[in-house]
């Protein structure tokens, strides 16, 4: 186990060199000056100007300027917001609870509702109610997230008028308590449901096949020629063997629920850091773009990092593989 | 053994697919036709309801709705088989390589494929599009290149399950070059999954291009759907329509390429499960 835990972490390394690459590639794919990607947009003073080609060594050779910037990235220097007047890492950071809020509730209502469907559906192959929901996931699964948003608003906070559609609190709400709790969680409900929604659809999916494959497999015949009911046989021997995919999907899949939250934060004004992508596309500030990428990478590859190493965890057939 | 066209007949996702894929194109063909005007002529009648005047209402600035919904379908149409397109030729190229060649290039090519699949595609093409402009084309290449590491990853397996078969043995006794053998000999039999892969994959861009036009980040010079509905954004109070039939198309439009990846699917791979 610890050598492929080490192994799995020395793997992990260059891809984080990858995607440092590739934001040093794209900062001088900038049009005309490398200084446009690391200010940004904005009537930033001359001096600063100054202090950035130094700091970079925009004058000296490539070489020199990547391994200047990937010191600056380990040492936790990710540039500065000239729109907002501060550190590009404070900036993200004061947003991350938010989308951290929104993207967790998503994934674990998806997870459960997805697991539960694809048991559903998988639990009697071939009949209308499998037809139906594998039909549904197909659906779910091509609408695209900030659309269901705006159905939402529409249904929910326009015509009912049920829940809030915009923002994460009520200002008239006291910072503290159980009123601010619900608050908060009155205004998570709708985007929390068109974020989740893909991912149903798309661990619905999941769930169904691997359930099928593993029921077809020795071992569910042994359990059942040993006298375990249907319900044991599925949800003691089957549904673990088929969860364990799911485990690894989650890393994965991280980039495009972090990408549909950047949607849906724009949509429901959700203070995050999706909506400060979607503001800083509009101020042009570079510096928060390049900035969010590196920390989406990052959560992407740790992500798949520990969702790896929970999968070994779970099963010895990968941690015992050569 | 059935035909695969047999297969696809008989494969109900796979014709429902096809059907709304060939009515979509139509309908982006033949858009003067369909009674669309000018989608971005703009008129005093603002945020008009559905009715008969105007089918799908109008927005803000009295522009006819229908118009754009039917001319945004040439935007997402060209964006998504194009970038898929290039995902495709990209994938098996690289795919190719991989899987014939195998050794070193083989290991420097999946890890690259490995970094592409892992970087988050949507905030790349986000950034990429931000830095060098909007623009259709800078849109279409960036998302093509993004794609191509599914399709590159499906031709290597199959080259590396098909390169020890017999025919191809038979076709290195009859003297042919290592190249001529990849080519002609393996690479059309690796293909069926790159087909199924592309698909999907002109679905998959769809849905990037409208979330990057949501963001205001498509090309200013055209309507699309995505554009259609940051708009409706902010009138959701006063004027429905204008979020739900853009809306529609785009979700239509990538059901229609899902179904028709799953029959595709069914008909040539009857074995493989479809990837997630």
């Amino acid at each position: 186990m610890p050598r492929y835990v080490l192994g799995r972490f020395f793997q992990a390394f260059p891809l984080l060199l990858g995607v440092v690459t590739i934001v040093f590639v794209l900062i001088h794919l900038a049009p005309g000056d490398p200084v446009l990607a690391l200010v940004g947009d904005f009537p930033a003073p001359e001096e600063y100007v100054r202090k950035v080609r130094e700091e970079f060594g925009l004058d000296r050779p490539l070489i020199e300027q990547y391994v200047r910037y990937v010191g600056n990235l380990a040492r936790g220097e990710f540039g500065y917001s000239f729109v907002q007047r501060r550190p590009v890492l404070q900036v993200i950071g004061e947003r991350a609870a938010a989308t951290g809020l929104l993207t967790g509730t998503a994934l674990v209502v998806a997870t459960l509702l997805g697991v539960g469907l694809g048991l559903i559906a998988a639990r009697r192959p071939s009949t209308v109610l499998d037809a139906t929901v594998s039909g549904a996931a197909v659906v779910g699964f091509s609408v695209p997230v900030f659309w269901v948003g705006q159905l939402l608003i529409l249904l929910f906070a326009v015509t009912l008028g049920w829940l809030p559609a915009q923002g994460m609190v009520s200002l008239r709400v006291g910072p503290t308590g159980w009123d601010r709790v619900l608050d908060v969680a009155s205004h998570l409900v709708l985007p929390a449901t068109a974020l989740a929604l893909r991912l149903v659809a798309m661990t619905t999916r999941l769930t169904r096949a691997s359930l099928l494959e593993v029921l077809g497999q020795e071992f569910i015949r042994t359990a059942e020629a040993k006298g375990a009911g249907p319900r044991r046989v599925l949800g003691r021997h089957a549904l673990p063997n088929a969860l364990l995919p799911l485990v690894t999907f989650v890393g994965y899949n991280l980039g495009f629920l972090l990408a549909g939250s950047a949607l849906i934060e724009t949509v429901f004004g959700w203070p995050g850091v999706g909506r400060l992508l979607y503001d800083s596309v509009f101020t042009r500030d570079y510096p928060v773009l390049l900035g969010i990428f590196l920390m989406v990478s990052l959560s992407v590859v740790l992500a798949n990092l520990l969702t790896d190493l929970l999968y070994a965890y779970l099963d010895p057939r990968i941690r015992h593989a050569r | 053994m059935r035909s695969p066209f047999r297969r696809f007949a008989q494969s109900r996702p796979g014709l429902v697919g096809l059907t709304i894929v060939l009515l979509l194109i139509a309908g982006a063909v033949a858009a003067p036709l369909l009674g669309a005007s000018d989608p971005l002529q703009t008129s005093p009648a603002a945020f008009r309801p559905p009715g008969t005047q105007w089918l799908l209402g109008t927005d803000n600035l009295g522009r006819d709705l229908w118009s754009g919904v039917v001319y945004g379908a040439r935007v997402s149409l060209v964006v998504g088989v194009l970038a898929a397109l290039l995902s495709a030729i990209v994938g098996i190229a690289i795919g190719t390589v991989a899987g014939f060649a195998g050794g070193r290039a083989d290991t420097w090519l999946m890890r690259g494929a490995e970094l592409f699949q892992t970087i988050p595609q949507f905030f790349l093409a986000l950034i990429v599009v931000a830095l060098i402009g909007r623009g259709l084309e800078k849109i279409i290449a960036v998302l093509g290149l993004l794609g191509w590491p599914l399709t590159a990853r499906l031709i290597r397996a199959e080259f590396l399950s098909l390169k020890e078969r017999e025919f191809v043995e038979a076709a290195h006794a009859l003297g042919m070059s290592a190249s001529r053998i990849a080519v002609r000999v393996i690479l059309p039999n690796a293909l069926p999954p790159a087909v199924v892969a592309t698909s999907l994959g002109v679905a998959e861009a769809i849905l990037l291009e409208a979330g990057l036009s949501f963001f205001g980040l498509g090309d200013p010079n055209l309507v699309s759907w995505g554009l259609m509905l940051q708009n409706a954004q902010g009138y959701l109070r006063r004027a429905w329509w204008m979020a739900v039939f853009p809306g529609v198309a785009i979700f239509l439009a990538v059901f229609g390429f899902n179904l028709l990846g799953d029959g595709l699917n069914d008909a040539m791979n009857p074995r493989v499960r479809r990837r997630l």
